[in-house]
């Protein structure tokens, strides 16, 4: 099977330092793959680059099978590439709808932004995602942390993704948020959907992935099935840099 | 998920109803209580037709600059240069009528191009002149205050250059029409605005509900929107009234005639009306705020300043963006340039001198908020006409010169404090 979408051999050094080295991954529709390692071990360069806010020194980006060049966000988004960020890319002066079509607005005959279609819209999707969001005219800096993220999901959702990145998307987040989060990702599995996920809750990706990447120090150490892996041998992959046969 | 905001059929007042904002009714409430304080001062001088007339085409130039700033503020940069940058473009204007048309291109003084050929090229000049300094923030990354500080010094002595610190005059009659007294619609053509622009006001709030109901969407009660529209038809009306209360003094009426070569009838009277430069502004505000509410270009000025990440990440090209929002600073500062001049009908090389700081002050004032991401363009309108009235006002009740610009400067810092305790209280917003 081809994978859905793959990174071959990606390379990227800032100033000297190699963020990045020969890392190769991929994910297959309808599957979780996780990436794992400490702050700085080069996930979220990693994912950067697929995303398209930074521009790799070197390696090659598959999509379906074809070779892709990725230069900008706008880029990664003609590919379907949707990505939420740890940092929440949300505009906190602008309502939900505004942020959620943010780069893609809908517009009117005239070329005017059509705001009451865009919040239309929202609403119609926030009552699917999550029933109980009623803030839809205020500026989000007036959210909570889990409504943000689901506007920051919203987004992705909306727009279709084939290949969604989350970057720690329970970072922020209560526990009855964290759940909301777990269990939509378990939703779009099911629509066929390939999903990065980076966290640093070990436990959480065990639960959450079908396949768990570990980097360390801009390397790729092992990309294992959780199946085959307990929690002790993937936090000795983090900790130690070895895969598990390596380690005994 | 956990916080549910409150439910939304909690009964509201009828004030709450009419969901005013109160921010701008906070700056109008202080406009009329200085229009108030300064009107029993001058025993009355300051409410009469005559000075609001001359306190609105004193402050179109600012106002117009104001209206350009409020989108660089809101992408978290400044321009410092506008007045220096007005100055080159009215020099540049100034010679074009003076010199270089009739010289250069033998077009003789006073032919029916030279206006029109000034003005489109005074604002390409400021475009450009705009979008270079633009491109330096946004492409070359150089802060906004030095990119405009330099600025400063060198359209100021730019402008200088080109005249030789000469003051060129008079300029063009025609060009003069958008100064102000020299060029008004007179009482029917202004009626006939004022009329126009209420249907508009109307029909824009009838078709705002109506689109708000085709998606279901909570509605103002309609006493609310009649009450709403009600003040907005009194406000143009009356407005209208008040400038054609003022009228051309006789002896002004008499020479008129004479100039057209017939004897003025008894007892013939005019007014001013409403003065093409304040239609102007009137104008830009609206563009710009079609511009800042309706289009993609505002949308991603105010994502911007919000959040630059969040907007480069969504694929918005920020750089470009800074291009632009200076470009149209520079359009406006040429605008300024075409009204100031023709308001004091020539070109003198002082001309802006200290506008960057009126310019600025009244976007403050007007409730932009210097960390970027929020502002209103009649708000800065607001702002600047608040700032013009103290000074009038004071000028009228005798307040010595240096007394005058410790108030206004006193004022800046307390409107901006007072915003910032008004924010607080209202959430963060």
């Amino acid at each position: 099977m081809t994978p859905l979408c793959e990174m071959r051999d990606i390379s990227i050094a800032f100033g000297g330092v190699r963020a990045v080295d020969g890392v190769s991954i991929h994910v297959n529709p309808g599957e979780v793959v996780g990436l794992l390692g400490h702050n700085g071990a080069g996930k979220s360069t990693l994912i950067k680059i697929l995303s398209g806010a930074y521009k790799a020194d070197s390696g090659e980006i598959y999509v379906e099978g074809q070779r892709v060049t990725i230069t900008s966000p706008r880029d990664a988004r003609r590919y379907n590439i949707e990505t939420i960020y740890q940092t929440l890319a949300l505009a906190d002066n602008l309502d939900a709808a505004s942020n959620l079509f943010l780069g893609r607005e809908l517009t009117n005959w005239m070329g005017f932004v059509d705001d009451d279609r865009m919040e239309a819209e929202t609403r119609k999707i926030m009552a699917r995602l999550n029933p109980n969001f009623r803030k839809i005219k205020e500026p989000v800096s007036a959210l909570s942390g889990g409504q943000r993220q689901s506007v920051a999901i919203a987004r992705a959702v909306y727009f279709n993704a084939k290949i969604l990145i989350m970057d720690e998307p329970t970072a922020a987040l209560g526990v009855h948020e964290t759940q909301m989060v777990a269990d939509l990702i378990q939703e779009l599995k099911k629509q066929g959907l390939g999903i990065f996920l980076i966290s640093h809750d070990t436990r959480e990706m065990l639960e959450l992935c079908d396949r768990v990447s570990v980097m360390k120090n801009g390397r790729l150490i092992g990309t294992e099935r959780v199946e085959d892996v307990t929690e002790d041998d993937i936090l000795s992959m983090i900790i130690m840099g070895k895969k598990p046969d390596q380690a005994a | 998920m956990t916080d549910v905001s409150a439910p939304q059929t909690k009964k509201r007042t009828a004030f709450q109803a009419l969901e005013l904002d109160t921010r701008l009714l906070g700056m109008i409430g202080a406009f009329l209580l200085i229009c108030i304080v300064f009107n029993v001062m001058t025993d009355g001088r300051f409410l009469t037709p005559r000075n609001i007339f001359n306190l609105t085409i004193q402050t179109v130039s600012v106002a117009i600059m104001a209206t350009g700033m409020v989108f660089v503020i809101v992408t978290r940069h400044i321009d410092l240069a506008v007045g220096a940058l007005l100055a080159t473009c009215s020099a540049f204007m100034a010679m074009l009528q003076a010199r270089y048309l009739p010289d250069l291109f033998g077009l003789g003084l006073g032919h029916s191009m030279i206006p029109w050929i000034a003005i489109a090229a005074g604002l390409l000049l400021g475009t450009l002149i705009g979008a270079f300094q633009g491109w330096l923030v946004g492409y070359l990354t150089i802060p906004a205050f030095i990119v405009t500080l330099g600025g400063l010094l060198v359209w100021r002595n730019v402008a200088w250059y080109q005249t030789s610190g000469q003051t060129i005059g008079p300029l063009d009659p025609t060009f003069m029409r958008f100064g102000g007294i020299n060029g008004t619609l007179g009482e029917t053509w202004s009626w006939v605005l004022g009329l126009a622009a209420v249907a508009w006001a109307i029909y824009a709030m009838w078709s705002a509900r109506r689109a708000k109901l085709a998606h279901d969407f909570p509605v103002k009660p309609v006493w609310a929107e009649v009450t709403i529209g009600g003040i907005i038809t009194a406000g143009i009306l009356g407005f209208i009234g008040i400038l054609n209360a003022y009228e051309i003094p006789s002896r002004r009426l008499e020479r008129m005639f004479e100039a057209r070569g017939e004897v003025m009838p008894e007892g013939f009277t005019a007014a001013y009306g409403l003065p093409i430069s304040v239609l102007l502004l009137i104008a830009v505000a609206v563009v710009m705020t079609l511009v800042a509410q309706r289009t993609r270009l505002g949308r991603y000025i105010f994502a911007t300043g919000g959040n630059p990440d969040a907007a480069e990440l969504s694929g918005i090209n920020t750089r470009m963006l800074t291009v632009k929002v200076f470009a149209i600073m520079g359009a406006l500062c040429a605008l300024s340039a075409v009204v100031a001049s023709a308001r004091l009908t020539n070109h003198s090389n002082d001309i802006g001198t200290l506008d960057e700081l009126r310019v600025i002050a009244a976007a403050v004032i007007g409730g932009t908020a210097l960390a970027g991401g929020i502002g209103t363009i009649y708000g800065a309108i607001l702002g600047a006409l608040i700032m013009q009235s103290l000074q009038s006002g004071m000028a009228m009740v005798g307040v010595d010169a240096p007394l005058q610009n410790i108030v206004v400067g006193t004022v800046l810092v307390a409107a901006v404090l007072i915003d910032t305790i008004y924010r607080k209280k209202t959430g963060g917003r």
